[in-house]
């Protein structure tokens, strides 16, 4: 089979032309960098079947970060390369071309964004361009799909380029082939490069900020609540209830699988949220309690994803992130992991220095809650009013920058400053973010359900073997005398390895105090991150670093859990 | 003078940056190569970046970078 390498630089289009040629949908943002690791799907043109690797962005052949070193070692398992160009930047983008024209494999160039020339008042002869090239060039829009069907056609007559470049003088080839191509009407500022200049000076970008994110959490608020409200609830109140109730009285309380299924019954009755069965509590924390905000999260980060907006929040964070050692795009990933840790993990790849990529990982790993997770706590502490996660939400802000400035003084290494190109403001497409939307929310689906199922097994085995209480006696020390809280907690300890969401769903039947609570949500939070996050991250910067931090987690976790205590016991 | 020398709104030529070839190769990459004429957009305050434009493409570099790269004034305000 042959293998088609879709390559260029950060940022020009390439995820979308790969989910258009394969129907692969792959997360794709605006914004550079959003693809680290490459992706494979299958294309088949007139019966034969061809590989397509969608290959991270790079400026150049010589890689200067680690997603850059994933794209230049794919070269050689080219048998084609698609080059993927920015229309609107036709300069900088054929600097690249030239490199990779000189590897001497078949290729054809795609000038990507071709309707977004039109309205820049950009001209560019394309016929011209693949004379003085060598090669194909065609045209497209991957977004919307146009002139998709056209490249297609036209991959299998890929060749190797004849043209010569000399490599010394290659800017000055580059301009003479653009001044050749390419005409430029003197076009005043689009409203686009407008409002992109306001919203990156301080002000009016500041305060611009501010309410994006006040608006974006409200919305995520508002709606997420509404769907758990107006549609889970009753879901599972009127149609799942009845049929559950009478499961259980089939199965009988209180034998082995009624406690696996349906769980213990409160009063007489199921309660979703404390029976913890499978089918009771396994389905209503992920489906209930966590998908209406997961769905409303993803959307409105993906919105601003697609605009472009993200990269530009991050410049004005710049001076912020460097408090913790970080510069304004290292804002990003943090951001992701908002969503889940390990995507959030994955997006550590962009970030240059060793010594970023380890605070980074550290302070994700201990102060950023997932949304899950978060779901969970609001809509517990939500109860007693705002003024418990007002203390959960600033004593992480208190961890997260104390643990940084500490780590940015206690880590060798340098903290590079931001360089970064900053994407132009785009109008979303639409079917194009519902689709990333879905595929996030069924990624969430598929990795949590069978975690969240495993938790719930977990449990009931604890309680019905007993072994609940031996490990309670021994976690006493610590949970009782430290944290104040009572030794059934070790159980939310336990599971929250493998689920956070189930974890802190564990604390509703145990009738804790609101200090409790608050102790409680911090403390799960931030001991541990999940298996999955805590795996990838051993792959992602190695034993050695991993240990480190995972020595750094048990003594943050130990001394905020006992502060924390000792001061909710001064003030309440 | 710099780029952290320019006023807002203010065009330049880029001459070239003192740091190593590693930096000034990954810069020639993204296309702030020597001879290019810049614009700088702004300043973020305390210390924050600072936003060039070159050609339709816009850059946000760090100030002690910018500090570094050289640049030579050719006219007044856009």
């Amino acid at each position: 089979m042959k293998t088609l390498l879709l390559m260029g630089n950060p940022n020009v289009g390439k995820s979308a032309l790969f989910a258009r040629l394969t129907g692969v949908h792959v997360v794709a943002a605006n914004y550079p960098g959003s693809t680290v690791e490459y992706t494979k799907g299958y294309l088949k043109i007139k019966d034969e079947r061809w590989e397509v690797i969608d290959v991270p962005g790079t400026y150049s052949l010589d890689p200067t970060s680690k997603a850059e070193e994933v794209a230049v070692r794919m070269l050689s398992q080219g048998d084609i390369i698609i080059n993927v160009v920015d229309a609107t930047n036709l300069e900088r983008n054929l600097n690249l071309s030239l490199q990779l024209l000189k590897k001497r494999i078949p290729m054809l160039m795609v000038l990507n964004f071709w309707d977004e020339t039109t309205h820049k008042g950009i001209h560019i002869d394309n016929v011209k361009l693949q004379h003085l090239c060598g090669i194909p060039v065609i045209p497209t829009t991957a977004v919307s799909g146009e002139g998709v069907k056209n490249l297609v056609e036209i991959i299998p007559s890929a060749k190797i380029s004849s043209v010569k470049y000399s490599t010394k003088n290659r800017w000055n080839e580059i301009g003479k082939i653009v001044a050749d191509v390419q005409v430029l009407e003197h076009k005043h500022h689009t409203i686009g490069e407008l409002i992109g200049e306001a919203t990156i000076k301080p002000f009016p970008g500041i305060p611009m900020a501010a309410v994006v994110l006040f608006l974006s959490f409200m919305l995520i608020w508002w709606i997420g609540e509404s769907i758990k409200a107006f549609v889970m609830d009753p879901l599972f109140d009127f149609l799942l209830g009845p049929l559950l109730h009478n499961l259980s009285d089939v199965l009988g309380s209180g034998s082995v699988l009624h406690n696996l299924l349906i769980g213990r019954l409160m009063d007489g009755s199921i309660d979703f949220e404390a029976s913890f069965g499978i089918l009771t509590t396994g389905l209503y924390v992920p489906f209930a309690i966590v998908l209406p905000y997961i769905i409303m999260f993803y959307f409105v980060l993906s919105l601003l994803e697609d605009i472009g907006y993200l990269p530009r929040l991050g410049i004005l964070l710049d001076r912020a992130m460097h408090i913790v050692g970080l510069h304004g795009m290292g804002f990003i990933p943090m951001l992701l992991a908002l969503g889940c840790n390990v995507p959030g993990v994955m997006a550590l790849r962009t970030i240059e220095s060793k010594k970023a990529r380890f605070i980074s990982a550290t302070l994700m790993a201990i102060a950023i809650p997932c949304w899950g997770q978060l779901a969970v706590i609001i809509s517990m502490l939500g109860r007693t009013g705002p003024v418990g996660f007002t203390i959960y939400f600033f004593t992480l802000v208190v961890v997260w920058l104390g643990l940084g400035i500490i780590l940015k003084r206690g880590v060798k290494g340098e903290s590079l400053e931001i360089f970064s190109e900053i994407p132009p403001y785009r109008i979303p497409y639409i079917k194009a973010l519902f689709k990333k939307v879905w595929m996030r929310m069924f990624h969430f689906l598929k990795e949590a359900l069978p975690f969240v199922f495993l938790g719930i097994v977990v449990v009931n085995l604890l309680y019905m073997s007993g072994i609940i209480y031996i490990l309670g006696d021994i976690a006493s020390p610590v949970l009782t005398s430290l944290f104040g809280l009572p030794k059934e907690t070790v159980g939310a300890l336990i599971v929250g390895v493998l689920r956070k969401d189930v974890a802190v769903g564990m604390l509703v039947p145990l009738g804790l105090s609101f200090k409790q609570v608050v102790v409680a949500s911090v403390i799960l939070t931030i001991y541990f991150p999940c298996m999955a996050t805590f795996l990838l991250l051993l792959k992602e910067i190695g034993v050695k670093d991993m240990l480190k931090a995972t020595a750094i987690m048990i003594v943050t976790f130990l001394t905020v859990g006992t502060v924390l205590n000792i001061i909710l016991s001064l003030l309440l | 003078m710099t780029i952290a020398d320019l006023t807002k709104g203010e065009s330049a030529v880029f001459i070239n940056i003192h740091g190593g070839w590693g930096i000034r190769r990954r810069l020639e990459a993204m296309g702030l190569r020597p001879g290019i004429v810049i614009t700088k957009i702004s300043d973020q305050i305390f210390g924050g970046p600072i936003i060039i434009k070159v050609g339709k493409i816009e850059f946000a570099i760090g100030r002690h970078m910018a500090r570094r790269m050289i640049v030579q004034r050719i006219g007044g305000l856009e």
